[in-house]
């Protein structure tokens, strides 16, 4: 499924052994995506190699991440890998949709990939449905987060302290009393079945979740990106001195991908 | 969302995956099911030529009406080519045949050898690859190539209205080219780079 990027010079594919591996869920608002693609252009992290799959919609185009006409001309693809070797990050952009009937083997074979290249541990940023929060949901924060059982232990402690929410579970037939509590993620995507696999496969996975709907969903990508920096402290969150407020917004860059993702110029003569 | 007439509807969302799918588990008799459209949507490729694998050191496709158009009134003839395969494949939109004889206005997709220098081929390609079956495609037409120092060009057309761009595309002159390469192609490309955000998709992506 990786196949790496020929650097040149003979080197060898990249070793991945107790990284983390950063990756979005497709899911409503393409937040999880979005957040990524903030993560991959700040850090200006190199491409390392990409999936070869079937179970996406094919598609290409020029550099995401261009920044001058000389880095424009690379060409990028649906399901990519980037790395960051001094943060022990590796992270993967999905670009596309699942075909039909094939998000469970691309499931299967990328755990198998996060074991076989020994990740230390995943972190899915993703999103659900904000129209099917319950009234207590509607409160407080749109931030939630999981971790599965091995994470738990590895990093329970930590996470208690950032004071994050945990995603809470609803009963399995909703206004039935005495029914078992089970995990519901609308809209997000292959959240739900990532996050059941690696419980029951001793991964050790976060999912860093926003309720949100479609729309204008850069906003939703700075906030999951800011609350994932929280934890794993990617970028420094300044202390901006005109209001001594700590906003880390500012700090990161967007692609230049993000261009017209509302269409084109409107025509003079329209007026 | 609430639309015009005031009932509720499911928005349809970016992210692609359907719920209903998601959360039904498949019975024996869905497997059954599932197998037998996979069945059906099979991609063959079916060669006329005797070799178990075609020498390929020049492979043009063209994918889609207007590009199959152009390659037949500017490039194919009967004298300099020779058909040497055919792809059959059904899908919602069209379906193929194993026949060559075709009308312009068929789906089909047929592949033509140059008779002075057998390793180069075209493929015309103007019925519709859908996406559960490009990857097939794909791989079936070139596991029957060895490759020789392959160079691949892609011919294909997409709307002016999907073009992104900072000005209106009413004002723009069309039709205009735009080109995608790999880094490992080191010769001049004949007009300017496809500029972000604009993508390519489908069998030409692919």
């Amino acid at each position: 499924m990786f196949i790496p990027c020929d650097r040149g010079g003979g080197s060898a594919a990249p070793d991945f052994k107790g990284f983390t591996l950063l990756m979005p869920a497709v899911s409503v608002g393409n937040v999880g995506q979005l957040a990524i693609d903030l993560v991959i252009s700040t850090l200006d992290m190199t491409k390392v190699g990409y999936f070869y799959t079937d179970c996406l919609v094919p598609m290409v185009g020029n550099n995401p991440y261009a920044t001058a006409e000389e880095n424009s001309m690379e060409l990028s693809i649906n399901a990519e890998v980037y790395s960051l070797p001094s943060k022990k990050l590796v992270v993967l952009q999905i670009r596309s949709p699942f075909i039909k009937n094939k998000y469970r083997p691309f499931c299967e074979t990328l755990l198998s990939w996060v074991k076989s290249s020994k990740c230390a541990r995943v972190v899915l940023l993703s999103s659900s449905h904000a129209y099917q929060r319950d009234d207590e949901q509607l409160l407080g924060t749109p931030l939630r987060y999981l971790l599965t059982p091995d994470l738990e232990k590895a990093v329970g402690g930590h996470v208690k302290e950032l004071n994050w929410k945990e995603m809470e579970k609803v009963a399995a037939y909703p206004g039935i009393s005495n029914t078992e509590k089970v995990l519901h993620i609308p809209g997000g995507g292959i959240t739900k079945l990532l996050f059941t696999e690696s419980c029951s496969e001793g991964i050790q996975m976060a999912v860093l979740l926003k309720f949100c709907s479609e729309g204008d969903n850069i906003p939703d990508a700075f906030v999951l990106v800011n609350y994932l920096n929280e934890w794993l402290q990617l970028i420094k969150s300044e202390v901006s001195t005109s209001n001594n407020s700590t906003d880390p917004s500012s700090q990161w860059k967007i692609p230049s991908s993000w261009r017209l993702l509302f269409g084109n110029g409107l025509p003079p003569a329209l007026f | 969302m609430a639309t015009f007439f005031g009932e509720v509807v499911v928005a349809p969302s970016r992210a692609g995956l359907d719920e209903e799918e998601e959360a039904r588990e498949e019975t024996p008799e869905d497997r059954e099911i599932r197998r037998e459209i996979e069945k059906k949507r099979e991609v063959e490729v079916l060669w006329s030529c005797a070799e178990e694998l075609l020498v390929c050191s020049r492979f043009v496709v063209a994918i889609g009406r207007n590009a199959a158009a152009f390659l037949s009134s500017f490039i194919l003839d009967s004298v300099c080519w020779e058909v040497v395969g055919v792809v059959k494949l059904w899908n919602e939109w069209c379906r193929t045949s194993s026949t060559t004889n075709v009308l312009p206005t068929d789906s089909f997709c047929l592949f033509y050898r140059l008779i002075s220098d057998p390793t180069v081929l075209l493929c015309q390609c103007s019925c519709y690859v859908a996406e559960d079956q490009q990857f097939q495609w794909l791989e079936k037409v070139f596991g029957s190539m060895q490759k020789k120092g392959l160079q691949v060009t892609i011919l294909s057309t997409c709307p002016v209205a999907d073009y992104k761009t900072q000005e209106s595309t009413l004002t723009l002159v069309s039709p205009f080219l735009k080109a995608l390469k790999t880094k490992e192609f080191q010769e001049q490309v004949c007009c300017p780079l496809l500029e972000q955000p604009n993508i390519v998709r489908d069998l030409p992506a692919a």
